[in-house]
């Protein structure tokens, strides 16, 4: 007796009763496809989350600007302008864990083209800062070192920009635009990076050379910057160092006493990035465990059928151990059984679970993330769940006394 | 033939039970021997004990005490997976309500035995539909429990008794089920088989059966109170002209 002849056996039994088999295998196809779909679910969230930490730069810091307090009032981080140029020089020559830093000064502007505007946020820059925030031009090419030494008039678009003045599918490069009246030529069009975690649209943008912006937008040159410092680490791993070093450098200039608060404020966007995805995995695990509660009900009602389907089958078993069957027979009949119930429902709660991915994916906007791994995991767990359900039945079948089992009415 | 030669051998067998707090003393010291090639029919009314020692016999019971020899080989003290295959290859059953598998086909009910013997699929085929054919069934290979009667149904039984070539078939109350008439054919297919060297052991209640038999024993109170040898009445051999109703 081999297990290909059990198996036949077990799915014979099983068609014998179609319905009563299938809704004793919804219980772990509903499981299955739950279990599926919430991972799939976590997973698209979680990636979704870092597509926007992504889009805003790689191993990023940002360092503001220090906080006004005036009869009380804090005025909040940048209000007063605490980073000085010198500050930026020497974040960029004596702090080791940091690659590049770039001043991001920044004003908000009326733009025009020939026939149109918009009001959208200017920003002062070299061009270290698109390398740190790891964006690209989509069309012609970004302002270069001698245009940032040479104060030349010359602008990047966003694509909402580019949108607004020139409609969605106009390529402006080559044209030129109006800031505050005065003309600048379009060189560049950057690539489109969707949302900020906080719901920015980093498209609506438009970047110009740091010296341009100070004497053209500005107006003036000044010892502080108005807006922010960018800093890129050299490595993920070196975030939280190139941050320990940014903050210690900005107190030894700024003449901070210990256990005096800093005058500027450092965002560390990897720490920022990995909060966000330990909370979306805390969820995942949530919603999976949620989700692993109905496959255990599922065995319960594995279990529950069998052991009826054992009742019902008594003198059969009788009749099975008379001609010759072993208990060994008889409980891999029954457990074959089990098995083929779970692992069924298993398979069918995949394809099942895979499909509620897909159309919730596409109903959220997220990726689709459906993972092998936890394929293989829950249709081994659904199969365990059949042995450890289907376990006690089979016993039950096995150590069946043949004479009162063939007397069984 | 001496004693030792029996194919069945009983020594002072008895099989106590415990219902609830009463022993009960189904067999009190059962001394029996059958030969090889006997057909034996063993009597008695209900709680004589004859059906526990079918069971003995058949090595679906052990006894309590004393020592049951099945061709030379002590069963006594056999796991009940020892016993499995001792029934599977050595001994065959016919039971009073057929014990079919429903919504399997005939041949599929006789190849049962062979499965756990082992037989690769296509021996086990061809011998099903031998034993099948043997019983006069041969043009219903692929009928279904509920499309026979009952005579044939029992046929069907009697196909998957054969199928393992036994030495012994244990028939309990073969013909309880059928009419007189279809009971005799019954009969006669066992006395066919009788002759062909199979050892037969019947269980009944009733002289009419009882009569086909070249031996009968009659149990009484767990114990033999009479075994005798008679001639058998000859059962009409009609097989394969029942007709289905």
């Amino acid at each position: 007796m081999n297990t290909l002849q059990t198996l036949r056996i077990a799915t014979r039994a099983l068609m014998r009763n179609k319905l009563r088999s299938f809704l004793t295998t919804l219980g772990i196809v509903i499981g299955v496809s739950a279990v599926i779909a919430m991972v799939a679910i976590g997973e698209g969230a979680k990636a979704q989350v870092e597509a926007s930490f992504a889009s805003m730069g790689a191993n990023l810091l940002i360092v503001l600007p220090g906080t006004t307090t005036s009869g009380g009032a804090h005025g909040g981080f940048g209000s007063m302008p605490t980073l000085t140029w010198d500050d930026l020089k020497a974040i960029q020559s004596e702090a080791s864990g940091v690659r590049y830093a770039a001043a991001a000064l920044r004003a908000t502007a009326q733009v025009l083209s020939d026939d149109q505007n918009w009001t959208t946020s200017v920003t002062g820059t070299i061009p270290e800062y698109f390398d740190i925030r790891a964006w690209s031009v989509a069309h012609g090419a970004l302002f270069s070192v001698s245009d940032v030494e040479g104060g030349s008039k010359v602008a990047v678009l966003g694509q909402t920009v580019v949108d607004k003045l020139y409609g969605p599918s106009a390529d402006p490069v080559g044209q030129s635009l109006r800031i505050k009246n005065v003309p600048f030529q379009i060189i560049g069009v950057l690539a489109k990076k969707g949302q900020s975690p906080m719901g920015q649209d980093y498209d609506d943008a438009v970047f110009v050379p740091q010296t341009t912006f100070q004497a053209k937008i500005q107006g003036g040159l000044s010892k502080f910057l108005s807006g922010a410092v960018f800093v890129g680490a050299t490595s993920s791993s070196n975030t939280a160092r190139a941050e320990k070093q940014v903050i210690a450098i900005l107190r030894d200039r700024h003449h901070i006493m210990p256990g005096i608060d800093d005058d500027f404020s450092v965002r560390n966007l990897t720490e920022m990035a990995s909060a966000q995805e330990a909370g979306t995995k805390t969820l995942t695990t949530l919603l999976a465990a949620i989700a692993a509660v109905s496959l255990l009900v599922g065995g319960i009602g594995i279990m529950n059928i069998m052991l009826v389907s054992v009742t019902e089958r008594t003198r059969e078993i009788g009749l099975r151990m008379a001609v010759g069957a072993k208990p060994g027979n008889i409980l891999s009949q029954f457990l074959i059984e089990a098995l083929t119930l779970s692992v069924g429902g298993g398979v069918i709660g995949v394809a099942l679970g895979v499909f509620a991915a897909e159309r919730l994916a596409s109903s959220f906007g997220w990726p689709l993330l459906v993972q092998p791994n936890v394929i293989f995991l829950v249709v081994g767990v659904s199969a365990s769940v059949g042995v450890v359900f289907g376990l006690y039945p089979a016993r039950k079948a096995a150590q069946l006394d043949p004479i009162d089992a063939l007397r069984y009415e | 033939m001496t004693a030792d030669d029996a194919l069945i051998r009983l020594d002072d067998v008895t099989k106590v039970y415990r219902m609830g707090d009463v022993d009960v003393h189904a067999l009190r010291g059962v001394t029996l021997r059958i030969e090889q090639g006997e057909i034996i029919a063993i009597m008695g009314s209900s709680g004589s004990g004859k059906s526990t020692l079918m069971n003995v016999i058949g090595c679906l019971d052990r006894p309590t005490t004393g020592r049951y020899l099945l061709a030379g080989q002590d069963i006594s003290t056999l796991h009940r997976s020892e016993l499995a295959e001792i029934r599977n290859r050595q001994l065959g059953f016919v039971f009073q309500h057929f014990h079919l598998l429903a919504r399997t086909s005939a041949i599929e009910n006789v190849e049962l035995p062979l499965l756990y013997a082992g037989v690769p699929t296509r021996e086990r085929r061809r011998r099903a539909s031998e034993a099948l054919f043997r019983v006069g069934l041969g043009d219903r290979l692929d009928h279904h429990p509920n499309q026979m009667s009952g005579g044939q149904q029992q046929r069907v039984a009697i196909a998957r008794a054969l199928v393992g070539n036994p030495k012994v078939i244990l028939a309990d109350e073969p013909t309880g089920a059928l009419d007189s008439r279809t009971g005799v054919e019954i009969m006669a297919l066992f006395q066919e088989l009788w002759r062909s060297g199979i050892t037969v052991v019947l269980v009944t209640h009733e002289p009419d059966i009882a009569a086909h038999a070249a031996r009968v024993l009659v149990m009484k109170d767990g114990s033999v109170r009479s075994d005798e040898k008679q001639t058998p009445r000859l059962a009409e051999h009609e097989p394969a002209t029942e007709s289905t109703p």
